[in-house]
């Protein structure tokens, strides 16, 4: 089996300016947000991302990176929505496929299946037809139901963050749901796939059970290793969602000079420069939060009672 | 003690699932959360609850939790299953709306023209395929005249005058429209109306929040959930009043 190995520079430098590329997880779940950083420093433009849309959205929208985006939502799940995707909206910036969920599935199958087409229900008599021009209806051959052709949706490069893989690209998740990362590495030609951690292949089985191995090396090209790869989305059971950064990330998005100190502090180095800035700012809060905590002490003890608004 | 509002809407919707049959429960919002749970524990035991993520749950867990906060888990319905289930038809949904037009078109994805929205909302998500593969519900928590409308800016999930006007959307039902003041069902036209006002608002008080003509011919008072229901809602569903955030008790907004 070959080594697909490869430094996350390494695979930055394969993805050019116009490419339609797939981002696997799920609003803010298990997103390739390491690969998603390494696009960000780099020069690559003009993007095409279909995408069950979370923070990689937002950060490509927010470094102007993104043509065109497809999907159904765009989520951070405890946060309703990416302020940079809304603002960007709201610029006119983008130009969009906004589909069913079940669509961007269907038109994923349809480009696995090498199909131009697979006919769904979803998105029938709604208002995604008008948003979406190039969509048609076909009548069955059987019995003449209407259904919507949903077209394919072939991609360039796929981008998937897992929880383990060997170096030759067999790919293993082991939280509750595998999303839709196996369709997305199968409708793409090329697919990267980063992982908590790369482990020989008699390894695979011994955290979870052979179910747990969703994608084969068949349909991927690159292997990163890239712990914590995910942050600040969830990759269960290694970590949860970091939700007091994502939160940082969101308030942050807000206004144009907390964005530029955001993006100075960081996104402008490498993913350990990166990780370091994250252990920071969790380290500073909980100082914050112990001091907070003190002057609350004092404060009760002083007779003032609990001071209002410390947290 | 006196009955909520909140609670009120509880049992309303759990009359929304009252013959939905070993079907998947759908609901976003807390009062159709609790709706479900209230329906699986008294006229719909065969009902199937999930976790929001990825379990189906015999036991659920803490209203708004996951499985992995306590529960029994029956079965995995990671999304891909979820689609598959859609698709099935065993499904039944309480989605909330943005927008809802007399014919029951929602919107949940954006304000103003879908090219460059004034406000972008979450996106159409799921209620087109929702809406044309099984009974889809609403729950509107705060019922005013700018959730109301003539005309939705964006179809998400589809009204009766465009599945009628379809071929293909056999499957296509849309039952009820439950908010903080009212139940609303649709009459032979499939246009709005009202089927019942809660304990304490008057039909006035339901058109005057209503961007649009709503018949009121034959509408009733909503029903007070019982004892038993009363005793679950509070001891067992939701005992931390999650419910009263959604609809605060007192007098209802806009009366």
């Amino acid at each position: 089996m070959g080594d697909k190995t490869m430094p996350l520079e390494d695979f930055a430098a394969t993805i050019e300016s116009g490419m339609t590329i797939g981002i696997g997880g799920w609003g803010s779940r298990r997103k390739p947000m390491a690969l998603v950083r390494a696009l960000l420093r780099g020069d690559v433009r003009d993007l095409t991302v279909v995408s069950f849309g979370g923070p990689d959205v937002g950060l490509l929208c927010a470094a102007g990176k993104v043509r065109k985006l497809v999907y159904g939502f765009v989520s951070l799940d405890s946060i309703a929505l990416d302020p940079h995707f809304r603002a960007a909206r709201e610029r006119g910036a983008l130009e969009t496929a906004e589909y069913d969920e079940g669509m961007v599935v269907t038109g994923l199958r349809a480009a696995a299946a090498r199909l131009s087409f697979l006919p769904t229900r979803a998105g029938l008599g709604s208002d995604v037809l008008a948003m979406n021009p190039d969509l048609v209806t076909i009548a069955s051959p059987y019995d003449g139901e209407e259904y919507l052709a949903m077209k394919a949706l072939p991609l360039d490069v796929a981008l998937i963050h897992v929880n383990r893989a060997d170096a030759a690209g067999n790919a293993q998740y082991l939280g509750p749901d595998p999303y839709f990362d196996d369709l997305y590495a199968m409708a793409a030609d090329r697919a990267y796939v980063s992982t908590e951690r790369i482990v020989p292949p008699e390894d695979l089985l011994a955290t979870g059970p052979a179910q747990s191995l969703l994608i084969s090396r068949i349909f991927v090209t690159g292997v990163i290793e890239a712990p914590r790869g995910a942050h600040f989305t969830s990759c269960e059971p290694d970590y949860g969602r970091d939700e007091a950064f994502q939160a940082h990330y969101a308030s942050s998005a807000g206004d144009g000079a907390a964005w530029e100190l955001f993006r100075e502090t960081y996104l402008d180095g490498g993913e350990p420069d990166y990780h370091q800035a994250v252990a920071r700012f969790h380290a500073d809060r909980n100082d914050r939060n112990d001091r907070n905590d003190r002057h609350d002490r004092q404060a009760r003890h002083g007779g003032h009672g609990r001071a209002e608004g410390s947290r | 003690m006196e009955v909520t509002r909140a609670e009120v809407c509880a049992a309303a919707c759990a009359d929304a699932w009252r013959d939905a049959g070993e079907v998947l429960a759908h609901a976003v919002g807390v009062l159709p959360m609790i709706g479900a749970r209230l329906a699986r524990l008294t006229t719909c035991p065969d009902l199937v609850l999930s976790d929001g993520e990825a379990f189906f749950m015999s036991e659920p867990p803490p209203l708004g939790r996951t499985a992995a906060d306590g529960g029994v888990v029956e079965g995995w319905v990671p999304f891909r299953r979820v689609f598959d289930l859609v698709a099935s038809g065993r499904r039944q949904s309480m989605m909330a709306a943005a927008q809802i037009d007399p014919y029951g078109n929602q919107n949940i994805s954006l304000i103003g023209d879908w090219r460059r929205p004034t406000r972008q909302l979450i996106g159409v998500r799921g209620a087109p395929g929702n809406t044309v593969n099984h009974r889809t519900d609403y729950w509107v928590a705060r019922h005013t005249p700018k959730v109301f409308v003539e005309k939705v800016d964006v179809v998400c999930g589809v009204g009766n005058d465009r599945a009628r006007a379809g071929r293909g959307l056999r499957f296509h039902h849309l039952g009820v429209v439950i908010t903080n003041l009212a139940v609303l069902g649709y009459g032979d036209g499939g246009r709005l109306r009202i089927r019942s006002v809660h304990p304490g608002v008057t039909v006035e008080e339901v058109r005057k929040n209503t961007g649009f003509d709503l018949d009121a011919a034959g509408a009733t008072r909503t029903r007070l959930p019982d004892e038993t229901e009363l005793g679950l809602i509070r001891e067992v569903i939701d005992p931390r009043g999650l419910r009263d955030r959604e609809v605060p008790p007192g007098p209802a907004p806009g009366a």
